[in-house]
C-alpha cells in the first residue's frame, strides 16, 4: 500500500526545497569568505561577491601568538590523534578485560565506567585544573592528550565492552590451543576483529576532541599552544566585523572535518545513531 | 581491590550467580587453561577514571563550600556560596536561560527531527542524500557554527538585508544586541545544529517499524494521526528516551554558543550556568563560587537525566 505517487514526488521536492534553505548558512558563509576588503560593505550581504579573491585567507593564515591558526591546526590535529589512539588502546585492553572476565570485580567496574558517562563534567573542571597547574600539564599538548583520554575513556570502554560481549571466544580459544600467549591472543586476533568498534570510538572521539573549545580555553588559556577553536576564538576576537578574514578563518576549520564526514557518511551517522544508543 | 579478587570466599558468598553463569557458558572459564588477557590490562583506565572523573568531582564538590581563590588557604563557609548565588540577580537570570535553552531546544529540535524522519521514512528515493545534508551542521564545531549565525543576525547581515528588501523596515533590529530577542537567537543556532542529530536516531527508530502494523491500522480505518499516534509513536519510544536525553543533557551545558554569539550580553541577557561557572572560577578567580555555580549544575543535569529516564521509560501504552 505505500506506493510512490504524485504525493510522494511533491513530498520529496518539498524536503530539498527545505534542505537548500537549512543549507543557506553556508552560502553566506562561502560568498563572504570569498570577498576582498573592498567589496564587505560596498556588495549586499546576499549577493556573490563581484571579484571572488582568496585574500581573506591569507589573512587568516598570518596570525601570530595567540592568534596563529596554523598552529592551532598542527595542535589540534596532533591531540585529535594521540587521543585517539589513547581512547582505542585503553578503551579496548580495559573494555576486553572487563567484560571477558566473569569475577565479581570486573562488574563493579563496568558500572563505575558507566556513572562516569552520567557524572557531569563541569564540576571537575576545577580541581582538574589546579591539579595540572600543580604538576606542571597546563599549556601542554601531552597534558591534553592524557586530560582528554581520561575524560572520553568511559564513552570508548562503554563501546568496546558492548561489542566484546557480542563477540564469540572461538576466535580466542583456537588461538590459545595453537599456543598464542595472552598479549598475541589480543593484538593479532581481538584488536583486528575489533575494528567497527573502533571505527565507531574514533569517529566520536575524534569530533568530540576536534569540536572542542572549553576544555582547551582553560587548560590551554594564555599559553603559546592553542588548538584550532580557541586560536579562532582569539582571532575573530581581534578582527571586529571583518566578516570576510572571520568566514576564511571558520572555513579552514571546517573544511577537515567535512572532509572526512562526506568521505565517511555512513560511518558518522551509524556511529552517532548506533553507538550513543547502547 | 586486587587482594580478593582471585579469592575462594568470593566464590562461597555469590555461589548461586556463579553456578548459573556455568550452566549458562558452554564451560567454565579456569585461569591457565584458557584466559583473557590479564586482569591488570585494566588498570590504567580505571586509575584514569577514577582520577579524572570521581576524584575531581568530588574534591570539585568540595570546593563548593570553601571561599578559595585559587591561591593560599581557604575557609569552610557552609552554604555561604548558593545562598550569595541565589541573591543575585544575574546568577538568577542565568539558571532561567539555562533552563529556558535547554527545554525549548529538546522541544524543538525532537519535534523539528521526528517531522523530517517521518518525511524521510518511506518511498522517498534521495533519502539519504537528504539525510547526509541534514546531518551536515551536527559534525561541526559549535564555535565556528556560531561565528557563521553572528553574521547573520549582524545588523548590516542578510536577516536584515531581507528584511528590508520586503520592505518590513520596522522588522530590522540589531538581533545579538537585542536583550529581548538575543535569547530567540542562540535558541535558533542551537535547534539548526542539533536537529540533524534528532533526525537520525528517528530515523534509526523508524527503520525498525515493520511497515505491515501500520498498513494494517490503515485497513482498520486509523487516519494519519492515529497512526502516528498509536501506533508509530509507542514504537519509536526507546529513540525518543535517546534524543531527548541526550539533548536536555547537552542543552544544559550550552557555553561555545554564547561565548561566541553574545558573551553572555547584552547586559547579562544570555548568561548561562556554564558561562557563569567559567568567568566566576577561570576568568575572575573564584574557585569556590565557580564550584558552587558547577555543583548547581551538575545537580540539575542528574535531576533532568533521572526524571527523563523515568519519564520515558515507564511510560503507559496509552501515552
Amino acid at each position: 500500500m505505500f506506493r510512490y505517487t504524485k504525493r510522494t514526488a511533491l513530498r520529496e521536492i518539498g524536503l530539498w526545497v527545505l534542505a537548500l534553505v537549512f543549507l543557506l548558512p553556508f552560502y553566506f558563509l562561502i560568498a563572504m569568505a570569498l570577498k576582498p576588503d573592498s567589496e564587505i560593505y560596498s556588495t549586499s550581504t546576499l549577493a556573490w561577491p563581484q571579484h571572488p579573491s582568496l585574500e581573506s585567507f591569507a589573512t587568516a593564515l598570518n596570525g601570530q601568538g595567540n592568534a596563529d591558526i596554523v598552529h592551532g591546526l598542527i595542535n589540534s590535529i596532533i591531540m585529535t590523534a594521540g587521543s585517539i589512539l589513547g581512547l582505542v588502546l585503553l578503551g579496548a585492553l580495559t573494555g576486553y578485560v572487563i567484560s571477558r572476565s566473569t569475577r565479581r570485580w570486573s562488574r563493579g567496574v563496568y558500572y563505575l565506567f558507566l556513572v562516569a558517562i552520567v557524572l557531569p563534567t563541569q564540576l571537575g573542571t576545577v580541581p582538574l585544573y589546579i591539579g595540572a597547574r600543580t604538576i606542571g600539564l597546563t599549556g601542554s599538548v601531552w597534558g591534553m592528550i592524557v586530560l582528554y583520554t581520561g575524560m572520553l575513556l568511559p564513552l570508548s570502554i562503554f563501546l568496546y565492552a558492548g561489542f566484546f560481549r557480542g563477540l564469540g571466544t572461538e576466535y580466542e580459544e583456537a588461538a590459545a590451543i595453537d599456543g598464542a600467549n595472552r598479549t598475541q591472543i589480543f593484538f593479532r586476533i581481538v584488536l583486528p576483529l575489533m575494528s567497527p568498534a573502533t571505527g565507531t570510538v574514533a569517529i566520536l572521539a575524534g569530533l568530540i576532541v576536534w569540536n572542542d573549545f572549553f576544555t582547551s580555553l582553560i587548560f590551554l588559556g594564555g599559553s603559546e599552544n592553542q588548538t584550532l577553536p580557541v586560536s579562532m576564538y582569539f582571532f575573530i576576537g581581534s578582527l571586529v566585523s571583518k566578516w570576510n578574514s572571520i568566514f576564511a578563518i571558520v572555513i579552514i576549520s571546517m573544511v577537515p572535518i567535512l572532509l572526512f564526514y562526506l568521505f565517511a557518511q555512513k560511518k558518522f551517522i551509524q556511529g552517532f545513531a548506533g553507538g550513543l544508543k547502547g | 581491590m586486587s587482594a580478593t579478587m582471585y579469592s575462594e570466599t568470593e566464590v562461597v558468598i555469590v555461589p548461586k550467580r556463579r553456578r548459573r553463569e556455568q550452566r549458562q557458558g558452554t564451560r567454565p572459564r579456569r585461569a591457565g587453561v584458557l584466559s583473557f588477557g590479564h586482569w591488570w590490562w585494566a588498570l590504567p583506565g580505571i586509575v584514569l577514571v577514577i582520577g579524572i572523573h570521581y576524584v575531581a568531582t568530588a574534591v570539585g564538590g568540595a570546593y563548593a563550600f570553601t571561599d578559595w581563590t585559587g591561591i593560599g588557604a581557604f575557609h569552610w563557609i557552609g552554604l555561604d556560596n548558593f545562598v550569595a548565588i541565589f541573591q543575585d540577580p544575574t546568577k538568577i537570570g542565568a539558571l532561567g536561560n539555562t533552563l529556558f535553552l535547554a527545554i525549548a531546544s529538546v522541544l524543538l529540535t525532537n519535534v523539528i527531527g521526528l517531522g523530517l524522519a517521518l518525511g524521510l521514512n518511506r518511498l522517498i528515493k534521495t533519502r539519504y542524500a537528504l539525510r547526509v545534508l541534514f546531518f551536515m551542521p551536527v559534525v561541526l564545531s559549535p564555535l565556528a557554527v556560531s561565528y557563521i549565525w553572528k553574521f547573520i543576525f549582524d545588523f548590516n547581515g542578510p536577516i536584515n538585508a531581507i528584511l528590508n528588501s520586503l520592505g518590513l523596515q520596522s522588522w530590522v533590529r540589531p538581533w545579538l544586541a537585542d536583550p529581548s530577542f538575543a535569547i530567540w537567537a542562540v535558541l535558533v543556532v542551537i535547534v539548526w545544529q542539533q536537529t540533524g542529530f534528532a533526525m537520525v536516531i528517528y530515523m534509526a527508530g523508524l527503520a525498525a517499524v515493520p511497515p505491515e502494523i501500520e498498513e494494517a491500522a490503515a485497513i482498520d480505518g486509523a487516519g494519519l494521526w492515529q497512526r502516528f499516534w498509536h501506533v508509530v509513536l509507542p514504537a519509536i519510544r526507546p529513540a525518543v528516551a535517546i534524543a531527548t536525553t541526550l539533548g536536555i543533557v547537552n542543552g544544559l551545558r550550552i557555553f561555545d554558543q554564547i561565548m561566541a554569539l553574545t558573551n553572555g550580553g547584552p547586559a547579562g541577557a544570555t548568561e548561562t550556568l556554564a558561562t557563569q561557572v567559567y568567568k566566576q572560577a577561570f576568568s575572575l578567580g573564584n574557585f569556590g563560587y565557580g564550584a558552587a555555580l558547577a555543583l548547581l549544575l551538575a545537580l540539575i543535569i542528574l535531576i533532568f537525566a533521572v526524571i527523563q529516564q523515568r519519564l520515558t521509560a515507564s511510560r503507559p501504552e496509552e501515552a
